[in-house]
């Protein structure tokens, strides 16, 4: 069976949940082969057991100092060795970045945004702020799809997967940015926000900062991520780095909860594929109310504080 | 410096959107189209460079006759002058095929700088300044919060999901931007009328000696087999908070198994 190229993304030494959703999509397109740079050693273990036959690894300075081309020309250079069947990648900033290099170099078509990708390569993937749904497919070269986080239940297949060292010559041309600099901004002990299966969301209605705690409180109390309307960071409620929507994140969680949002369709384009969605807005006519399964109309500052002594007494 | 800031002409992300039932392309022609809301951060950063640095910016844009509109509105922001790449044979091109062009394009600018941004919300493809480093060979310094330049040293602020990354190089580079770095100012009228005067230069396939088969729906690398509406979902209940909206909340949510 071919393998299948499926690029590793990991964070404090664990690969991130959606490698492993990767490696389990990538089970129906042939044998999966994981693809890490930088270190892999407290990876290897958990790739396995979500199907990783193989682990190549470019752990290089060349690799990991420089934005985005070493990895591209790593990869490349993979492909034309290994000649594998697909190659997927998560749909982030990064993902899409090295992806869209990698389809130059080879001159391979690309997809990006996908939610599924069949045995055959063909993608599915869903355009225009969730409200279209597209399948499409490589014509030229091979699948290469870039396939958002949280679109398929990780499954654990395990295997015993052998371990190559990739070397690879990386040119001046691949190390003209440099990453000087890698700073975390604190976010608590929070699921990261495109990977979490709960996201607790606060919009305009939540009123000020300082009005976020209970927002932070709810995701707190079920575990789950904090994301804002746009017009909430706009308004300095919250950083921009949790803004969901159109020109922020993507999020695709079993659970989202709208708290004081209009639910505008620049904001449902990065929530709409959510599995279920709860919103409190005291505008029965908010048209978040169109897409809730369920929703109360109440002021959020009455309901929510409600909500959670409920769900501490059923705890 | 010599700066040129890419501008996508796109439909409204605010209104609906659709794809043609004929060969399966973006509608734009039904479409309310617009600047990429993001480009135009873009301009803005590249104003503030050139009041800063001094220099020229000039507006690339591969898109139909339509896209003019748009031209000549980042043009009314403040940018000196404007280059249209519009050709018939360019409709449909896949991401890869766009970068071949704009990247002939560029070839013939000479650009200390080229700003584009983050993504357009079409296809939210956030490719291209990556390809086009790619074929031009030099640098890429995307998803940018924050520029400084200095001299030839270029400084960015990458978003990621953890924080930012601190990046540098040194020009010619390709610098994205998201909609954190600034904020856009509005055409004066000044601006506009001063606009309708300023150079576009409009570019065919042939003048950058692009083949037609390398682009449009006949050379792209991808292709859209089928596409519908998401069907609306079904089946929500609301209620009105008459004092226990938040209870019946958490009901709904342990009937689901979320508590
Ligand atoms: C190109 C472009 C891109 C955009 N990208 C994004 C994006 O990525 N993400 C995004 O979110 N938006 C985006 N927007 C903005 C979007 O159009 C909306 O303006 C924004 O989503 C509104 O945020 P909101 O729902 O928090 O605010 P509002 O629309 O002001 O809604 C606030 C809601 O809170 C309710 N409310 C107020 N007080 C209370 C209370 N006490 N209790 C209960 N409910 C209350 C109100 O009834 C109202 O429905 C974009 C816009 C453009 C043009
Ligand atoms: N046809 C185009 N003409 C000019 N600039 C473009 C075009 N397509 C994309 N861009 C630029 O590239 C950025 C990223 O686009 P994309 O990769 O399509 O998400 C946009 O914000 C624009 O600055």
């Amino acid at each position: 069976m071919a393998e299948v190229l499926v690029v590793v993304d990991s964070t404090g030494g664990e690969p991130k949940k959606v490698s492993l959703e990767l490696l389990t999509l990538a089970r129906n397109l042939g044998s999966p082969s994981a693809v890490v740079f930088g270190p892999a050693d407290s990876l290897v273990a958990k790739l396995g057991e979500y199907g990783a036959e193989k682990v190549y690894v470019a752990d290089s300075a060349d690799v990991t100092d420089f934005l985005v081309a070493p990895k591209a020309t790593v990869l490349a250079s993979l492909v034309g060795q290994v000649q594998p069947a697909a190659v997927l990648i998560a749909s982030t900033q990064e993902g899409k970045e090295i992806a869209g290099r990698l389809a130059v170099k080879l001159d391979n078509g690309l997809l990006v945004e996908a939610v599924d990708v069949a045995a055959d390569g063909t993608a599915t993937q869903v355009a225009f702020a969730g409200g279209t749904i597209v399948k499409s497919k490589v014509t030229k070269g091979i699948p290469l799809v870039a396939v958002r986080p949280n679109s398929v239940t990780p499954a654990p297949a395990p295997a015993n997967p052998s371990v190559e060292a990739v070397t690879v010559a990386i040119e001046e041309k691949d190390k003209l940015a440099k990453v000087v600099e890698r700073v975390a901004e604190k976010k608590g002990s929070r699921p990261e926000l495109t990977e979490a299966s709960i996201v607790v969301s606060g919009g305009r209605g939540v009123g000020n900062a300082d009005n976020f705690k209970l927002v932070e409180e709810f995701a707190d109390l079920v575990g789950g991520a904090v994301g804002a309307s746009r017009a909430a960071v706009d308004a300095g409620f919250y950083p921009h780095q949790f803004q969901v929507g159109q020109t922020g994140k993507t999020v695709s969680p079993q659970l989202y909860v709208a708290l004081g949002i209009s639910g505008a369709i620049q904001h449902r384009a990065g929530m709409q594929t959510s599995k279920t969605i709860v919103a409190v807005n005291k505008d029965n006519e908010a048209p978040i109310f169109e897409l809730a399964d369920f929703g109360v109309v109440g002021d959020l500052f009455k309901v929510v504080p409600q909500a959670l002594d409920e769900i501490r007494k059923r705890k | 410096m010599k700066i040129v800031v890419l501008v996508k002409q796109v439909p409204d992300s605010g209104a609906e959107r659709s794809l043609r039932a004929d060969d399966n392309t973006v509608d734009r022609a039904t479409a309310n189209n617009v600047i990429n809301e993001m480009d135009e951060y873009a301009i803005e950063e590249a104003l503030r460079l050139k009041e800063a640095h001094g220099g020229e910016v000039v507006i690339l844009t591969m898109g139909p006759d339509k896209a003019t509109d748009s031209i000549r509105k980042a043009l009314s922001m403040g940018p000196d002058a404007a280059v249209h790449v519009v050709d018939d044979a360019l409709h449909g091109s896949c991401a890869i095929a766009t970068s071949k062009v704009l990247a002939a394009a560029l070839a013939q600018q000479n650009a200390d700088l080229i700003i584009a941004g983050a993504e357009s919300t079409d296809g939210r493809v956030q490719v291209l300044p990556h390809m086009l480093a790619e074929r031009l060979g030099i640098a890429a310094l995307t998803g940018a919060r924050k520029l400084t330049v200095d001299g030839s040293t270029l400084t960015v602020e990458r978003q990621t999901d953890e924080g930012y990354e601190v990046v540098t190089a040194s020009t010619p580079a390709v610098v994205s931007v998201w909609d954190t770095i600034n904020d856009p100012r509005y055409p004066s009228f000044k601006g506009i009328m001063a606009a309708k005067k300023k150079p576009v230069q409009t570019l065919s396939l042939a003048d950058l000696g692009v083949a037609a088969s390398e682009v449009g729906l006949d050379g792209a690398t991808s292709a859209v087999l089928e596409h519908g509406k998401r069907p609306p979902r079904t089946g929500g209940n609301t209620v009105e908070d008459s004092g226990d909206g938040g209870v019946k909340l958490v009901e709904f949510l342990a009937t689901e198994k979320f508590v």
